[in-house]
């Protein structure tokens, strides 16, 4: 069954009840990412770090494929700055650190499944070696076929009700949650 | 914390197929910009730094990306035992739009979108090269080179990784260049970094390789001292207003290296030759206290070369310091009033040991590394 992503993520965005104009300017995956930020972060206390100190690493198997050829579709009639600029994976990142003002360590990883070892490792190291305090983590696509996030908020600092960061548990709810085909 | 070395690199660009036929180049101020009229590119005529047509071609085995990263590593590992299918080695690839091109001449299907993937290309050629490791993909906009040495030294100062195979590659075809025209961000000639009349970028295409590692070779060896992120959390597509976070990588990295603005011998900026661009960097740079640093950019003779970008000039830089010559920047001629940096406009031949590489792109991310030489050499 088709499923009409753009008016589901549009769905997502009002049932939150937030007012972020620059929301509707996003492709399909920056409204993802941005949305699924939102519900991550409901709770996290931001001000008690520098915004040098939080970071985002995520990672996908398509990198922008999905706005690569939207974008590639307007260049047969007039080139699109507008969708040019999302043809980079990280530019969701980028809309993320905009929308909650984090301005630390920021990676974009291409693999062809959630590599939970190298997600929990690298993130490990940057938290360890003090590169950052918080970093938000893990998968965002948006794939022909259909889309998925799974984001992880891990903190130095153990909090209540946090689990420990390892590779086995994040796997474990990676797979917990489905691929919503389109 | 372990010691990350520079052991090899290759830069195979139009200018040449090894690090030494580039940097004669660069010593002699020969560019590899020129004028195309390439209607299957661009309508208009266009300057780019391009490989000849049929240099580097997509066919039935590899696409023109994975040519060109492959004859990169084909090179640097040439003869020598790099430890590939070592557990301890691993392979990442740096690229913005890698395989993007096919959108341009294939029929769209599923088959088409796993092809294009990042992931496929990888693992093609890390499988190719006998990596036993599943390799990393890196793609974050203009930073991609100096992310994926930084996640690179990373891994090896925490001990997951002895070696490090580095390989980063953009092609230019009508997708990168209507975009970056879209955008009005394209010199109508040779670009001119950090000029006051500076109008846009070239773009370039080219491919480089870096192997780091814990080890080190003999001889004068440069070392990867420290490196870090950071991001604007200001605007998609355009630099920070104030430069304050680049400059906030720039100090971390140079915190980092245990170095203060008087050890810097010399900058290699990001300077793509927009307005924007350059001017932020200057503002970071100042900001940083190394406004009388000699500074660098090549994008006059390589062009904008994307994912490759700060894997060439981070090697370029790493030869300079070897031979104690700093690079001009080709194309600048007259410096502005607002935001003045030293920037190199002749050859300079002196002492060098210690240099700051810097980088941003879309999506607000800036990036910056120290490259020193070896402390032993030194002593």
């Amino acid at each position: 069954m088709e499923t009409d992503i753009p008016g589901f993520l549009l769905s997502v965005y009002q049932h939150l009840g937030v007012k972020y104009p620059k929301f509707y300017k996003m492709d399909n995956l920056a409204k993802l990412g941005w949305l699924a930020t939102e519900v991550l972060l409901k709770d996290f206390d931001k001000a008690k770090y520098q915004p040098t100190d939080i970071g985002v690493v995520l990672t996908n198997a398509g990198s922008s494929l999905d706005a690569d050829k939207r974008y590639y579709e307007s260049v047969q009639d007039i080139a699109s700055p507008a969708l040019f600029v999302y043809t980079l994976p990280n530019i969701v990142i980028g809309e993320i650190c905009i929308r909650h003002h984090f301005k630390g360590e920021n990676a974009f990883y291409i693999f062809d499944g959630f590599n939970a070892d190298f997600v929990n490792n690298y993130v490990s190291i940057l938290l360890e070696t003090g590169q950052l305090q918080a970093c938000i983590c893990g998968w965002v696509e948006m794939a022909a076929t259909g889309y998925k996030a799974v984001l992880f908020l891990v903190e130095k600092d153990k909090k209540e009700n946090a689990i420990l960061f390892d590779a086995a548990g994040i796997e474990k709810r990676f797979i917990a949650v489905g691929f919503n085909q389109r | 914390m372990k010691k990350v070395y520079l052991v090899a690199d290759n830069i195979t660009s139009p200018l040449g197929a090894t690090t030494a036929q580039n940097f004669e180049h660069l010593v002699n101020d020969v560019t590899g910009v020129r004028q195309h009229n390439d209607k299957a590119i661009s309508d208009e005529r266009f300057f780019a730094s391009l490989f000849e047509k049929g240099y580097f071609q997509t066919d039935k085995c590899w696409t023109k990306f994975e040519h060109l990263v492959i004859a990169s590593l084909t090179e640097i590992l040439y003869g020598v035992d790099k430890n590939i299918s070592d557990k301890k080695t691993v392979l990442i690839i740096s690229t913005t739009k890698g395989n993007i091109s096919l959108l341009e001449t294939e029929e769209p299907s599923p088959e088409l979108d796993a092809r294009i993937a990042l992931h496929t290309s990888a693992k093609k050629i890390a499988r190719h090269f006998g990596f036993v490791n599943e390799p990393l993909v890196i793609s974050h906009a203009c930073i991609s080179g100096l992310a994926a040495m930084i996640t690179g030294m990373r891994l090896i100062q925490s001990g997951q990784y002895d070696h490090v195979v580095v390989a980063g590659a953009d092609v230019i075809s009508k997708f990168v260049l209507s975009g970056f025209q879209s955008f009005q961000a394209v010199s109508p000639g040779l670009c001119k970094p950090f000029d006051a009349n500076r109008d846009g970028i070239n773009l370039g295409e080219g491919a480089a390789t870096v192997i780091l590692s814990a080890e080190k070779t003999d001889g004068e060896t440069i070392e990867l001292a420290s490196g870090a992120v950071s991001n604007d959390a200001n605007h998609i597509s355009g630099p920070s207003r104030t430069g304050e976070e680049l400059y906030f990588a720039i100090d971390k990295t140079m915190k980092g290296a245990g170095l203060q603005a008087g050890d810097i011998d010399f900058i290699s900026a990001h300077g793509t030759a927009t307005i924007y661009n350059d001017e932020m960097e200057a503002k970071a740079v100042t900001l940083a206290g190394l406004q009388d640093v000699p500074l660098n950019s090549l994008k006059g003779f390589y062009g904008h070369t994307l994912g490759a970008s700060g894997l060439i000039e981070a090697i370029v830089s790493a030869q300079s310091l070897k031979q104690n010559i700093i690079i001009p920047t080709k194309g600048f001629s007259k410096q502005g009033d607002a935001n003045r940096v030293n920037v190199c406009s002749q050859l300079i031949s002196k002492p060098l040991n210690s240099c700051l590489k810097i980088a941003s792109g879309f999506g607000g991310c800036n990036a910056a590394i120290i490259l020193t030489k070896s402390q032993q050499d030194i002593s």
